[in-house]
């Protein structure tokens, strides 16, 4: 559990993204592309799930990437190499099913590019044509970008801003794809409208496509169905039946309701924090 | 013959224990447990023994509190229960022993009020026995000493089988999925009924037995079984407890603020949500707060509830729900009498049909309908009809589900060769409690459904000598 490098990958107004990698070879020896950790910062933190981006059998180390968005990833920034996690677990959720589909678009928004990363590197490895298109706000909080370049048969970017690559969002880039070419399989990690959007223009298309959610967690086990989405008309737990689900059966506005439960109490821990300094 | 008085347990008053998580039950002190024991008949053919599901010789552990033997009540009940302090608080007793003593009229649906306090004396003896570190030492034939058996999951029936197989010398390591060990003991029950210092006493006998518990460890994520076995363990006992909560399936269910009694309670119990924001995890109160379902689970939810509201500034306003009436309730007799002492209302024969909320997508009423019951269903109590044209909408800020658990896959799921039936438990053998899988036992929630700590225990206790025999078997 010990946290043997911290990197901080873009650091725009205030807004972090943090790269940590962590020693916990039990986790590392079963990792495999989609599947997530659950980890607390402290005795008193949350147990906040992350996505694993890397996995070092051999070193056993795994690797993290988050956005400073909320009280517990702040915290989570606050800790250095050297610092060690209270409690971490996993893998936890079912791996993303990789082989060979044939023409890919992987679509990451945000953080979400790093959730994609894996993904992309293992679709690749299988054999795929591997499209991906990644986006962000502004050029300097884009991460991962010559990872993915790398690992990509064709590579777009979208700011929204302009400031780098095509001005506007990455669903634009899906939609000129998908008008001019077929592909076969649509993967999208980033912010709620961003997935929802991105099912909104496969539907038109009628290409299958993959989310991975970011529902709130506790246990991640299965025990306490915090993290519950409807899919298809379904109830389904995000920790043990996903994270990855069929984008056009998800219920997004009860997913962007459900994800702000907690925004009242985030605002007066936050606030707390930043009066005491 | 003068009938004796019934001794009643002291307990904390509702007004000052309902601003905190203390301690409601505070136990007999000596002289209330000599009467108390003095009242037991010491019949010839005691059925209190049969009643309890791990068979605690209650007559002798009973007779010897009368003669001030305490130390010797507490190790007749450590030959059956090693956790005497814990079963004394969470037992439901009234449906086992005290439902079985010959003080309670025969076909009674729980135990009379007459009938022996046998959970209150089990906890005095327990207690007994913790202050004075009379835990059970190793014993002294450790003939597998040379064997190491992996215990998954450290709820009652973990913690149990661990105890079992240390006293005999077994290297016994637990592995638990979550932060903190204990399970359902730490997520779920309150610490109104189990205080953490009892939990962590016996938590910490069993380390100093040789006990070794490794948390953040899933057995089926993390280390499959079969790793186990290479990993030179000989056997393995699954307490994997139950999972998944129940819902009600109705329209509206997943509504911000629409809780599992799990989430719930995991959110307090277990990371201390009512610490907020000195512990980090959140946890939402409202003015109106309804729980849904009838038995313990329903009953910590609905006491937790009305305490969050009280320790935040609201008026105590906490109903709970529940289908049929109150004597079909599951929930302990006790519980159901504290939670009205500290203000929670009931509502009887309510069948929630739907919940509908505001813009931002959180609960604000929930629809009901009214039921009467009909002729008894498989259960034995009579099954609650919806009456048509009955739907009424009621307020509600917060709603918490406790309609029950199904089995956690996570195991079972990546684990073919273990049997599970069509509810997805395990499948034993019930007299060795032994899996589809040689070596591979198993007890608790995953083997039964949902059960008592106690009936865990009992299958727990069943396993290790189990385990034992086949351990021997294997040195030959």
């Amino acid at each position: 559990m010990k946290i043997l490098d911290k990197k901080i990958l873009t650091d725009v107004a205030g807004t972090r993204v943090v790269e940590m990698k962590i020693l916990a070879p039990e986790i590392a020896a079963k990792a495999s592309a989609g599947t997530f950790i659950v980890l607390m910062a402290s005795p008193e933190g949350e147990r906040i799930p992350l996505t694993i981006v890397e996995a070092d059998r051999q070193k056993g180390i795994i690797t993290l990437i988050f956005q400073e968005i909320g009280f517990s990833t702040k915290f989570l920034g606050t800790l250095n190499a050297g610092d060690s996690l209270f409690a971490i677990v996993g893998p936890l959720g079912h791996p993303t099913e990789i082989k060979n589909y044939g023409k890919v678009i992987l679509i990451g928004g945000g953080v979400g590019i790093a959730e994609i990363y894996p993904v992309a590197l293992a679709l690749k490895k299988a054999g795929n044509h591997v499209t991906t298109i990644i986006g962000s706000r502004t050029k300097d909080l884009l991460i991962l970008e010559q990872e993915l370049k790398n690992t990509s048969d064709a590579f777009f970017v979208a700011t929204d801003d302009g400031s780098y690559g095509r001005k506007g969002f990455t669903i634009d880039i899906l939609n000129d794809l998908l008008s001019k070419n077929t592909y076969d399989i649509v993967y999208a990690v980033g912010p709620i409208p961003m997935m929802k959007r991105a099912a909104a223009v496969t539907q038109n298309f009628n290409v299958k496509t993959l989310v991975s959610l970011n529902a709130l967690m506790i246990d991640a086990t299965g025990m306490c169905g915090c993290c519950r989405v409807s899919v298809g008309g379904k109830v389904k737990f995000t920790c043990v039946d996903g994270p990855e689900f069929d984008a056009h059966g998800v219920d997004w506005q009860e997913l962007e309701k459900r994800n702000k439960i907690y925004c009242e109490k985030e605002k007066h821990i936050c606030n707390l924090t930043i009066k005491n300094g | 013959m003068a009938k004796k008085e019934v001794i009643k347990v002291q307990e904390c008053p509702a007004q000052e224990r309902i601003a905190s998580f203390c301690e409601v039950v505070l136990g007999y002190n000596e002289e209330e447990a000599l009467k108390e024991a003095g009242r037991c008949l010491q019949c010839k053919n005691p059925a209190c023994i049969q009643g309890c599901p791990v068979n605690i010789d209650i007559k002798t552990f009973i007779n010897k509190i009368t003669k001030k033997d305490y130390a010797g009540a507490y190790l007749t009940i450590k030959e059956k229960n090693n956790f005497p302090s814990i079963c004394g608080r969470v037992c439901p007793a009234e449906y086992q022993c005290r439902k079985a003593c010959v003080l309670t009229p025969k076909n009674s649906h729980y135990a009379s009020e007459a009938a022996i306090n046998i959970h209150f004396l089990e906890r005095f003896a327990g207690d007994f026995g913790k202050d004075k570190n009379l835990s059970l030492s190793q014993e002294e034939h450790n003939k597998s000493a040379a064997f190491k058996v992996a215990v998954v999951g450290s709820g009652p029936a973990g913690l149990c089988c661990a105890g079992e197989l240390a006293r005999q010398g077994v290297h016994v390591t637990i592995f638990e999925g979550l932060h903190n060990s204990g399970g359902v003991l730490r997520y779920g029950i309150p610490p109104f009924r189990l205080p953490r210092n009892i939990l962590d006493f016996e938590i910490d006998c069993l380390k100093k037995l040789g006990v070794k518990i490794v948390p953040n460890l899933i057995i089926g994520k993390s280390i499959m079984l079969d790793e186990l076995f290479k990993e030179g363990f000989s056997a393995v006992f699954l307490g994997l407890g139950a999972g998944i909560p129940s819902f009600l399936g109705v329209p509206g269910e997943n509504l911000c603020n629409i809780y599992s009694a799990n989430e719930f309670l995991t959110r307090v119990n277990l990371m201390n949500a009512f610490q907020f924001p000195k512990s980090h995890t959140p946890i939402n109160i409202g003015k109106k707060m309804i729980v849904i379902g009838g038995g313990n689970t329903a009953m910590d939810a609905a006491r937790v509830a009305a305490r969050l509201q009280k320790m935040n500034g609201f008026d105590i306003d906490t109903t709970v729900f529940y289908r049929r009436t109150e004597t079909e309730m599951p929930a302990r007799r006790l519980e159901i009498q504290h939670a009205k002492e500290e203000g929670v209302k009931f509502e009887f024969l309510m069948q929630p049909v739907a919940f509908k909320g505001d813009d931002n997508g959180y609960v604000r009423t929930m629809t009901c309908l009214r039921c009467q019951l009909g002729s008894p269903d498989a259960s034995g109590r009579r099954k609650p009809i919806p009456i048509e044209n009955s739907a009424f909408d009621t307020p509600c800020d917060i709603a918490i589900v406790a309609l029950g658990l199904e089995a956690n896959t996570i195991l079972t799921s990546v684990t073919p060769e273990l049997k599970t039936d069509k509810y997805k438990d395990v499948l034993v053998d019930q007299e060795t409690m032994q899996t589809s899988i040689a070596g591979v036992y198993a007890g608790g929630d995953i083997v039964g459904g949902e059960g008592t700590v106690i009936e865990a225990m009992g299958m727990a206790k069943k396993a290790a000598r189990a385990i034992l025999d086949y351990l021997a078997s294997k040195k030959k």
